[in-house]
């Protein structure tokens, strides 16, 4: 090492008599970490600031009066620290503080949920006394108080360590617990905030009484994890079992596209609790209460178990045995294929599933009408998603959080990503990234990032983006990013400014979709453009390409693109169908879902391949179950391009959508011109996909494509709306925990949901006479949505409200979305409590 | 004649046991009584108003070398009440295939909730109706009891039944000594032990 480097960087210090070299500005008990040096502690966390709250890390440090707290002391040269292990100051001072802790903790160890993994009990077997010297009472409080619907708070045996105030203060920056009172009564207690509704009584009573509405926060659970000791526990686990019951399996989360790294604890079959995976590049440690705690899904009552045929004779479901309900469908879907099949995969699926519908699609149903898209789309999304997605891995949570800025449009990162929030909130809490929303409005994920607001009226982002200066010169910065959502998709033009903007400005570009299938779903070729690996359906060497890799006749593949959903769910209302095949996909997201409905009746034939009953499955001719993720293994892409594959958690007999396809490919009927007779077969498609780790080793080997990359869409702007009297332009977006299929269900959940609420600007609010808290109804001609009004900061006329919320199915209610004129009102019943 | 008294040296052997007392015992007709404290059945014990003293904490079960307990807690409510204090065991099973009546359990019982009788009868002929549940390992209701679920009797706190809880006699009683010793006929379940008390 040069003195060079010594005198900038680094500095010597020993430790326990070790000499050591640290990096200057370190922690002590890091370094101490590194060199396996164990210093007990309980408030000190990595991804905290240091808070010097508990005092157990005191070591001995030459020179110093008193012991200092380690978690706060920084390195300086020289410096020669005695922990424990070889100063008696350090280990009388930690004895010490141990026993003050414990002097007010109490002795429920027997019922904690935390006994067993607890910190504070092994650090008291490692570093405390063997009795007690305190015999008086302890302190005492009413136990527990519902935090919110999922988290309880134990306040005896909390250590006011603080890690829950600061995660949620530094992390998700909502400041939901506080410290309050002082002295031996100071407490961890509910802080209250009257955006989510909160009207306490502050006496610790929560949840309980009259308009009392517990506060909560998409990270509350993180709290439980981080707290070391057993005074936040969970509502859904509390009681359920003791750590050495469980068997933990590292997975990941299949709700949203951010793609976090999950460990599930199962315990007989049934997985209990989700914990966030440490994984510094995505999630770091935490993770958002959804993919925590939402997987009752699994073990709902309506979770089907058994084909289900629709019975000729009667019209009425009945229990069929694999083999009847395979062939039922091998046999319908033959038949139907001569009119056309078109295949709704949805985002719910892994990559190796999605793989499997695509080759479906394309092999046993002759069609490239397939697609994952469950919501709202565009051709030029699809367009935008050949040119500028598929394939393309650019951008990592680690340029989010070093970007100078970040342009953020048709994206609500809290809502829709959470976790790409958490690492923006980073980025602006330490590097001060620079956030523009355009948005109708800055919600509190954005005024958490400290953004900027360019407000949209919603259609009008594609003309900002195209010309707004103040865009383009923030995009400038080197490093700069432009964040584009999915619902950019619904702006006539967004996605082509988008990549016309990013091309311009040399500023990085990423697509951020809301469900965890959906990116991989695209590089697996569900779109009806193009071929897995991004390959364009039309190219003609994209297609022998493939052909190649699944070892069908070149020239077998279709080549005339595919329908898109609507046009394929269009055909199908029109009865132009002849079949349906659709994965997990609730009509209710899909732009029109009374013409949804409609093409699953008119459709002549419907295969429903689901986990639990839904509007699909009771309209479908054959019902065949598969396995939710905890049941099989996978792998999704999350929005930045990156691989999270998982294992299965619990072994059962439930089988992927892959596997499902196999078998009715199996025995579907080939016409002898069919690609598959190159393999020498007159009856039955052999599809492959019915083992995972088969279709990685096939995905594995197919070289990348030769193809050239389709240019980005050049779409144009359209005109906007106009609003006219007691009118307004519909914004909205989902809420992370809302009415989304893989929720229904889960109260507790639920409980920790944003009220759903109508946002108006001052202008409408003063026009139609309300103000916060009334009602306010939004209609269309197909129906109307009346809901409390939030009077918001809002371009004139427009109106937001949340996408699937109870109360607000815009898409089923209205049967529109963003972008749309809607008519307002007051609704007489007004004054409706939020 | 070495032989003669040889063979009475040998007989010797025989006739001195003829009159000894015998080893072999009458079972089932007059059953052995085992030591006071000789590891049987387990019973879970209430406290003096019928709650049951086990909170789920599945202490028990971790003890356990032979992984014979199986404990699912559960939580109290003030509806359906069957312990002091917030947790239950909703699930509590002993599997007599697997105990090897080691006793780490009661060690490791922080409510005094689970102690061992001295029944021995265990055999069944079949492997299921060895799992005891909570029907079988609870202690019957002593006179003032009261079958769960039911509000605390005892006081406002749980602190009311566990403080004292030392000097508190159990409520086993009855159900801490084998059946036999009742002079009741028995049935192989202490059903018999129940309905004596
Ligand atoms: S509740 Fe837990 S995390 Fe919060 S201050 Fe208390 S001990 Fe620390
Ligand atoms: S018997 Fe005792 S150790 Fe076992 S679960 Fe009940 S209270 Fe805990
Ligand atoms: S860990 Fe250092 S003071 Fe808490």
């Amino acid at each position: 090492m040069t003195d060079v480097a010594k005198q900038t960087n680094t500095v010597s210090l020993t430790i326990d008599g070790i000499p050591v070299t640290a990096e200057k500005g370190e922690l002590v008990i890091r370094v101490a970490e590194r060199m396996g040096i164990a210093i007990p502690r309980f408030c000190d966390h990595p991804l905290l600031a240091p808070a010097g709250a508990c005092r157990q890390c005191l070591v001995d440090v030459e020179g110093q009066r008193k012991p200092v707290a380690s978690c706060t002391q920084t390195v300086a040269e020289g410096m020669v620290v005695r922990t424990q292990l070889t100063s008696e100051v350090a280990a009388k001072a930690q004895g010490g503080v141990m026993e003050l802790l414990l002097a007010n903790h109490p002795l429920d160890c027997p019922t904690c949920d935390k006994g067993g993994e607890c910190p504070l009990q092994n650090q008291a077997m490692t570093n405390g006394r063997a009795d007690s010297r305190f015999h008086e009472k302890k302190r005492e409080y009413e136990k527990p108080i519902h935090i919110s619907s999922q988290v309880l708070l134990d306040r005896e045996r909390c250590i006011l360590c603080q890690r829950c105030t600061r995660f949620s203060e530094e992390i998700a920056g909502d400041k939901f617990i506080d410290l309050m009172d002082r002295s031996s009564g100071e407490q961890i207690n509910v802080y209250r905030d009257d955006f989510f509704g909160g009207r306490g009584t502050g006496d610790g009573q929560v949840g309980e009484g009259e308009g009392d509405i517990a506060f909560n926060s998409y990270f509350s659970g993180n709290t439980i994890q981080i707290c070391p000791v057993g005074a936040l526990t969970g509502e859904q686990y509390r009681f359920r079992a003791r750590p050495f019951d469980l068997v933990s399996t590292p997975t990941a989360c299949e709700h949203c596209a951010a793609g976090c790294s999950m460990r599930a604890d199962h315990r007989r079959g049934k997985v209990l609790r989700r914990l966030a995976g440490d994984d510094p590049a995505v999630n770091e440690e935490w993770n958002c209460d959804k993919g925590r705690w939402g997987f009752q899904y699994q073990v709902a009552d309506d979770r089907i178990m058994t084909p289900l045929l629709r019975d000729a004779a009667t019209g009425e479901f009945r229990e069929a045995s694999w083999s009847e309900a395979l062939l039922a469908a091998a046999e319908g879907l033959t038949a139907a294929k001569s009119a056309g099949v078109g295949v709704l995969a949805g985002g719910r699926l892994t990559v190796e599933d999605a793989y499997a519908y695509a080759k479906f699609a394309r092999v046993a149903l002759d069609t490239n009408d397939v697609d994952f898209r469950a919501r709202p789309l565009s051709a030029e999304e699809a367009d935008f998603l050949a040119s500028s997605v598929a394939g393309v891995a650019d951008v990592t949570y680690d340029d989010v959080e070093n970007a100078p800025a970040a342009v953020i449009v048709g994206l609500e990162p809290e809502e829709e990503c959470p976790i790409l929030f958490l690492r923006l909130r980073k980025a602006h809490v330490g590097r001060k990234i620079q956030v523009t929303a355009v948005a109708p409005f800055l919600s509190r994920g954005f005024e958490k990032l400290g953004a900027a607001l360019v407000a949209a009226v919603p259609g009008d982002e594609a003309r900002l983006l195209a010309g707004d200066p103040a865009i383009a010169a923030t995009l400038s910065t080197p490093g700069a990013l432009l964040i584009v959502g999915e619902r950019l998709a619904t702006v006539p033009g967004g996605l082509s400014a988008a990549a016309e903007l990013a091309a311009r400005t040399g500023a990085r570009l990423a697509w951020v979709p809301r469900r965890a299938g959906d990116r991989g779903a695209i590089d697996a070729g569900c779109l009806p453009n193009l071929l897995p690996g991004g390959r364009p359906v039309g190219d003609p060497a994209a297609r022998a390409e493939i052909s190649l890799a699944w070892n069908v006749e070149a020239g077998a593949l279709p080549s005339r693109p595919g329908r898109d959903t609507d046009a394929i769910v269009a055909a199908a209302a029109a009865g132009q169908l002849g079949g349906l095949l659709v994965a997990g996909v609730d009509p209710g997201d899909l732009a029109d879902p009374r013409l949804a409905d409609q093409a699953l009746d008119s459709a002549g034939f419907v295969v429903s391949l689901e986990i639990r009953h839904s509007a699909v499955t009771r309209r479908a001719d054959v019902v065949l179950p598969v396995a939710p993720a905890a049941e099989k293994s996978g792998t999704y892409l999350d929005w930045e391009g990156r691989l999270r594959s998982f294992g299965t958690v619990l072994p059962s007999t439930a089988m992927t959508d892959g596997r499902v396809l196999e078998a009715i490919a199996a025995l579907m009927d080939v016409p002898s011109s069919h690609p598959a007779t190159t393999q020498n077969r007159t009856k039955g498609i052999s599809l492959g996909t019915g083992d995972v780790m088969a279709i990685r080793r096939e995905l594995g080997a197919m070289p990348p494509s030769k193809a050239p990359r389709p240019a980005a869409p050049a779409v144009a702007a359209s005109a906007l709306p106009e609003a006219g009297q007691h009118e307004a332009v519909l914004a909205t977006w989902h809420h992370l925990i809302d009415l989304g299929s893989m929720l229904e269900g889960d109260k507790v959940l639920a409980g920790t949901a944003r009220p759903p609420v109508a946002r108006i600007g001052k202008d409408l609010a003063e026009a139609l006479g309300v103000a916060d808290g009334d009602a306010v109804t939004v209609g269309t001609d197909r129906g109307a949505i009346t809901l409390p009004a939030a009077v918001t900061d809002l371009p004139p006329r427009v109106v937001w409200l949340p996408t699937n919320s109870p109360g607000s199915t815009i898409r089923r209610s209205l049967g529109v979305t963003a972008g749309a004129v809607v008519r307002l009102s007051a609704s007489a019943s007004s004054g409706a409590t939020s | 004649m070495g032989t003669f008294t040889g063979s009475f040296k040998g007989f010797g052997v025989t006739f001195a046991h003829m009159f000894r007392k015998v080893i072999t015992t009458d079972y089932p007709f007059s059953p052995p009584t085992p030591a006071p404290r000789y590891h049987g059945r387990h019973i879970l014990n209430r406290h003096p108003d019928g709650l049951e003293k086990c909170i789920g904490c599945e202490l028990c079960a971790w003890a356990c070398p032979a992984d014979a307990i199986y404990v699912e807690g559960a939580d109290n409510t003030d509806e359906q009440r069957f312990s002091p204090g917030e947790r239950y065991a909703g699930i509590y099973q002993i599997n007599y295939a697997r105990c090897i009546f080691c006793g780490l359990c009661i060690e490791a019982c922080p409510t005094r909730s689970l102690t061992m009788s001295n029944e021995y009868e265990l055999a069944r002929d079949n492997r299921q109706d060895l799992i005891f549940t909570k029907k079988e390992l609870l202690a019957p209701l002593l006179p003032g009891m009261e079958q769960p679920p039911h509000p605390m009797r005892l006081g406002e706190t749980d602190k009311d039944y566990y403080l004292g809880a030392l000097t508190n006699p159990g409520t086993s009683v009855g159900a801490e000594r084998a059946p036999w010793a009742t002079n009741e006929a028995e049935d192989g379940t202490g059903q018999a032990a129940k309905e004596a008390v």
